[in-house]
């Protein structure tokens, strides 16, 4: 089929099953743009900023499991859309984003919104390529779907001048993909199974660290069994939050700089850590020489670089999580949940000693309570995105998620602006669930511009502000690091935002009681319409537990001691 | 080789295909990591090039290091090298009023040889183990090296 580049390009998405893409047109990407007309196999969502197109992508890759789809120009358009790039390299997203380039003969002449687009995603994508000719065009996006989505998914960048997506050449989708040089490891060892099982056997006091790359396998209900049937506790890294559901007596909690005490403390106390879809990171860790200092190590990953990058392991199985779970499975009979009863009530004083809790002791609202109160009103048929900041850990904390990709946030990189914009995408996948956007006075302005979006497509995103008038993660670092020197983190100077939401033909409230809440949530749900939620609530509440950076994970700062109200 | 910044000698097998090397280069400043000389070339009647990469850092960095590589995915190969071949070339310059007998002995020990001989400079060569063209460097300081040029090694497995 002979077709010009710019068809390839929809043709590759039109074949990959893509049923939505989310994308800014611009000078160099206008030929694919023409194309995009011309057609009705998928939706473009209109985003009103590149980082947003890339956040919405990401949003709805890990509410559906697909890849997610960006389209922007060259030039800003490209560097506006880094940071969302960057965000997916972090967080294992498979994305493929695809940007226009200026034609061939112009690159490298500093030509009008030129820039080295491919240089500039290298340190953030898992692949880019720069397409020079269209008739390398299937195999490139065909090669992209593919790297993107396995092994360590993540973003792939594809390059395109503006003359290639011009250009008329053959195209036949159907290749066989020949990538020699990339084969990812999916079958972890039976051997290495077989003596990691025959370790936790011989544990007393065994964990299961749980991690992000669980939700990226699909293995969440597949580990939910191998815990029920060894009767090991879990702790849930924060990308693994709805791996187990919240009822779930063998979850402890989320652990990490946020972590529950009895998370941190368990994760202290193991005598072995297995870690499935986990990468050690920092956040989690706390000071790395007194992690799980007497433990030994099993980790699965996808990632050989993850293996024994932070902390040694002694049993280092390379695979899919979920093919090497099942193995454990068939292996599970080696285990006798009853072995670990002491450990679990030890588990269970620890979580009475200190528990996940806050008190509602000021007259305004707790962002606590208003997280709670949305999982008892909501629960399951919301799915949570989040910003950055203390509202992401505090809900990270306590929502009760019930199942894997329900909780989407920015978790390594730590994206402040990606919350509304995710949220979009996760409506757009998943349109018979609630998509709520926990956000907070900092957060929602770095990219409110998404009202647009989320109004002119219909994808009521209802986003909770948690307003407190801080930048307050920054400022509660400032509160207990800096003396309370609260240098340039006082938000007392703000826009309406009932007015802001209704500019752009959204609904809002603004809510101080428990009551107006309820009303405010009920009335965002039934209208079905975007929304923002505006919460004053208490200004210098803390996130607790709190690791101090670079601490140990059981050199906990707590949560003072009162009667809860 | 147990000590926390040995030097190490890295082969990498790569597609030989345009920005592969910025990908190698990248990864290596990317996550702090040295790179004391590389070299590059095709490997003849393949579609593959060859690098070799001498670095330097503690056990846990290399492993690091060879995963990362493993990772690009134009890499098909990394060896990191215990026991090896090791050769790097040097060319010096000289004025041709230094002793250019002494030198040609000197080089001839190191096997090398003059290589060019102008009307005002001459041009010596030396291959050998990069430690000992490290010495040869030493020696041949007081005939007044003009310019020096070394070609970082390259390395087989025996």
């Amino acid at each position: 089929m002979q077709i010009s580049g710019a068809q390839m390009v929809i043709e590759a998405l039109i074949a990959e099953g893509v049923d939505t893409i989310f994308g800014y047109p611009g000078g160099a990407i206008m030929n694919v743009y023409d194309e995009i007309y011309k057609q009705n196999n998928f939706k473009h969502i209109l985003t009103r900023h590149e980082q947003a197109a890339v956040h919405a992508a990401e949003g709805y890759s890990k509410a559906s499991g697909k890849v997610g789809v960006a389209l922007i120009t060259s030039g800003p358009g490209f560097t506006n859309a880094v940071t969302g790039i960057a965000d997916a390299y972090m967080d294992s997203i498979p994305l493929v984003v695809i940007s226009g380039q200026v034609p061939m003969s112009l690159i490298g002449t500093d030509a009008f919104q030129e820039i080295d687009a491919v240089g500039i995603s290298r340190s953030c994508t898992k692949h880019n390529y720069l397409v020079t000719d269209a008739s390398d065009l299937a195999r490139v996006l065909k090669e992209a779907f593919y790297i993107a989505s396995s092994g360590r998914p993540g973003p792939v960048h594809v390059d395109i001048p503006k003359d290639v997506t011009a250009q008329i050449a053959e195209f036949d989708y159907s290749i066989e993909l020949n990538l020699e040089t990339y084969k990812p490891h999916t079958k972890g060892n039976p051997r290495q199974i077989k003596k990691a099982m025959e370790a936790i056997s011989k544990a007393r006091r065994p964990i299961f660290y749980l991690g992000g790359g669980i939700v990226n396998s699909n293995a969440a209900y597949e580990v939910r069994e191998l815990v029920k049937k060894t009767g090991i506790p879990a702790v849930e890294t924060f990308m693994a939050r709805g791996v187990l559901s919240h009822d779930d007596d063998l979850l402890i909690s989320m652990l990490g700089m946020h972590g529950s005490y009895a998370a941190n403390m368990a994760m202290s106390e193991t005598d072995l850590v297995i870690g499935l879809g986990v990468r050690f990171d920092d956040r989690v860790t706390g000071k790395l020489s007194e992690f799980a200092k007497n433990a030994g190590v099993i980790h699965v990953d996808i990632d050989p670089a993850s293996i024994s990058k932070l902390v040694n392991a002694d049993y280092p199985i390379v695979g899919d999580v979920k093919n090497v779970v099942n193995e454990m499975l068939e292996l599970s009979s080696l285990i006798n949940p009853a072995k670990y009863s002491a450990w679990r009530e030890s588990i269970r004083n620890f979580d009475e000693l200190h528990p996940l809790t806050y008190h509602e002791d000021s007259a305004r609202l707790k962002p606590q309570w208003v997280i709670e109160r949305v999982g008892e009103l909501l629960g399951d048929i919301a799915n949570i995105s989040t910003d950055v900041g203390q509202h992401q850990m505090w809900t990270a904390q306590f929502y009760p998620f019930s199942r894997p990709r329900q909780f989407i946030s920015s978790g390594g990189l730590g994206t402040m602006g990606f919350g509304f914009p995710a949220a979009i995408g996760v409506k757009a996948a998943s349109p018979d669930k609630v998509s709520i956007n926990f956000t907070g006075d900092g957060s929602i302005l770095m990219n409110c511009q998404e009202l647009m979006t989320a109004v002119e497509r219909k994808l009521p995103v209802i986003n909770i502000i948690l307003n407190n008038n801080y930048l307050g993660m920054v400022r509660q670092w400032q509160t207990l690091f800096y003396d309370k020197r609260h240098s340039e983190t006082d938000l007392s100077v703000q826009p309406d935002f009932v007015k802001l939401a209704e500019a752009f033909g959204g609904i809002g409230y603004r809510v101080n009681t428990k009551e107006e809440f309820d009303a405010a949530l009920k009335d965002a749900v039934e209208k079905n319409i975007v929304a923002f939620i505006e919460v004053i609530i208490e200004r210098l509440e803390n996130v607790m537990p709190m690791v101090p950076s670079g601490g140990s994970l059981f050199n906990m700062m707590l949560l003072e001691k009162k009667e809860k109200k | 080789m147990q000590d926390e910044n040995a030097r190490r000698v890295i082969s990498v097998i790569v597609v030989n295909e345009a920005s592969v090397l910025s990908r190698i280069t990248d990864l290596f400043s990317g996550r702090g990591y040295n790179i004391t000389s590389l070299t590059v070339a095709p490997i003849p009647d393949s579609r593959y090039s060859r690098l070799t990469i001498v670095t330097s850092g503690s056990i846990r960095v290399i492993e690091q290091i060879t995963k990362q590589l493993h990772k690009l995915i134009p890499v098909l190969k990394v060896y990191e090298h215990a026991d090896l071949v090791e050769k790097e070339m040097a060319l010096i310059k000289f004025s041709v009023s230094e002793n250019i007998t002494d030198i040609a002995t000197l080089c001839a020990a190191y096997n090398g040889k003059i290589v060019n001989v102008g009307d005002n400079v001459i041009i010596a060569m030396v291959a050998d183990e990069p430690k000992r063209v490290d010495n040869f460097l030493k020696i041949i300081n007081k005939y007044n090296p003009k310019e020096i040029v070394r070609s970082g090694a390259v390395a087989l497995e025996r």
